[in-house]
């Protein structure tokens, strides 16, 4: 017995990946990709389906912006901001695994 | 294609005729078995024996019917699902199919070998019913002595093998005042969530509405229990509560609105809208023996028959809100009203809700006496 008793802040530095138990899938019927999760389906858009494909477990979120920013041409820190608290809703909704 | 689909939004097209869209879930009820006999199932009276349960082979080809038909989730459910010796071999055929698959069990009949070969079958998630904090509890509730030994075991199984875990906690007048025991021993066995419903009122818990029918305090203190539990476990445990319906201002889209999202399947292969709907006289199941599942979704007269809101009487017919709750549960409406398209009387706006409140608060004021437990053979 040994549940996690506190919740992850993410940050630059965070390096995670999806838990078992969460998995993203074609949807060929609705022609979307959906997140699944006990009891929750989630269609992501093509930007969230990046951040979620780019959550390795090896790279950190600092590296996935530096990638984004230069692939996107985009503004870091905006890019920052929406990727990290895109990955933190994930986590409370305890759809990650935090490796560090 | 998208210029028609947002033509007829903008439109209004009368929901006479709604457009029916591919269901998300499909609740498979493997079996009525089970060693379990919690006095508030929400099993049918008349259980299916296990000669007319659906085969192996049927149930498989039900759960590619369902992938084709757009189907994410699917849940093995019973009964005690561990109660069918194929458990291992359906999961995997529903694996593979790409479904995702749901374990909801009471633990009992599963060991570690099985939680493995589960495990390796692509289990994606398990659901762990907790009658209570502890064993006094639980096994009480339960009518099983040594049930909440082998649950323990379970989620240490479940955890070794790294399946997700959510604990299923059914809250009544009994049990209810545990909770913070209940949310306290989810977190120590790993669970990532928790499912509290409040118990309904439907099948064996009509039977036992002194024994279960908790107290308008008993519901506020469980309300603040969960605000409060929510705040604290925020990022550790996730909560989805279901509150007590006898006690809410309106009632619950049942099932998310009926033939909207999911369908459940029987083990005898009825096709069912929601696992009251065989309370309804009126409506007649098809069977996946004959009919294969899209039509029984798309043309099936038990699920267009509370579809939109053509059915609907006052006052839900002219409510503002009866595209958000769909006029509340067709069976508690049939249960309490005598009428399936009525307001379900939970509703502050149903004539009924009066009656309603009286009878809760004299079920919740009254000592419970024995439990009515189910049992396989009718009463
Ligand atoms: S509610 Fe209890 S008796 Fe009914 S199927 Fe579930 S575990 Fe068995
Ligand atoms: S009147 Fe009907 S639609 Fe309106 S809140 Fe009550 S149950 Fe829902």
């Amino acid at each position: 017995m040994n549940g996690e008793t506190s919740a992850a802040r993410i940050d630059g530095a965070t390096i995670a990946k999806l838990a078992r138990g969460v998995r993203l899938r074609d949807d060929a019927v609705r022609g979307q990709q959906v997140l699944l999760a006990p009891e929750r389906a989630m269609a992501l858009d093509e930007i969230a389906v990046k951040i979620v494909h780019a959550l390795d477990g090896a790279r950190s979120i600092d590296a996935i912006t530096d990638a984004f920013a230069a692939e996107f041409g985009a503004p870091r820190d905006q890019i920052a901001g929406d990727v990290i608290a895109f990955v933190q809703e994930l986590s409370d909704r305890r759809m990650l695994e935090i490796l560090s | 294609m998208t210029a028609i689909q947002s033509l007829e939004r903008t439109t209004a097209a009368p929901l006479e005729t709604p457009r029916i869209l591919p269901p998300m879930a499909l609740l498979a009820e493997l079996t009525h078995r089970c060693p379990l006999a919690c006095p508030y199932c929400s099993n049918p009276l008349e259980l299916t024996g296990l000669r007319e349960e659906l085969t192996t082979e049927e149930w498989i080809r039900v759960f590619a019917e369902a992938a084709a038909l757009g189907i994410l989730h699917l849940h093995l459910s019973g009964g005690e699902p561990a109660s069918r010796r194929d458990l291992v071999d359906l999961t995997k055929a529903a694996a593979n199919l790409g479904l995702y698959t749901n374990l909801i069990t009471s633990g009992v009949g599963l060991t570690e070998g099985r939680v493995q070969q589960l495990s390796d079958a692509g289990l994606d998630h398990v659901q762990l019913s907790l009658q209570g904090a502890n064993a006094t509890m639980a096994d009480h509730v339960g009518g099983y002595r040594g049930g909440y030994e082998r649950k323990m075991a379970v989620a240490d199984w479940v955890r070794q093998a790294g399946i997700p875990l959510t604990v299923n906690a059914v809250c009544h007048k009994q049990n209810m005042d545990q909770l913070d025991e209940m949310l306290d021993l989810a977190v120590r066995l790993g669970a990532r969530r928790i499912e509290i419903a409040t118990v309904q009122f439907h099948g064996w818990a009509e039977r036992n509405r002194e024994a279960l029918m908790p107290t308008q305090e008993q519901v506020e203190r469980t309300n603040a229990t969960v605000a409060a539990a929510r705040e604290r476990l925020k990022g550790v445990l996730v909560i989805d509560y279901v509150p007590a319906d006898h006690h809410s201002t309106y009632p619950k889209a049942c099932m998310g609105g009926w033939g909207r999202i999911g369908l459940n399947v029987e083990p005898s292969g009825e096709v069912l809208p929601c696992h009251a709907a065989s309370t309804i006289p009126s409506l007649r199941f098809d069977n996946v023996r004959e009919r294969p599942l899209a039509d029984i979704w798309y043309r099936g007269d038990a699920f267009n028959a509370f579809r939109g809101d053509a059915w609907m009487q006052e006052p839900c017919r002219s409510c503002e809100r009866k595209h958000i709750d769909f006029g509340g549960c067709r069976c508690q409406a049939m249960a309490l009203a005598g009428d399936a398209a009525a307001t379900d009387p939970v509703c502050i706006r149903s004539p009924l809700r009066p009656m309603l409140e009286t009878a809760a608060a004299s079920d919740g004021a009254a000592t419970p006496g024995a439990f009515v437990y189910r049992t396989m053979k009718p009463q």
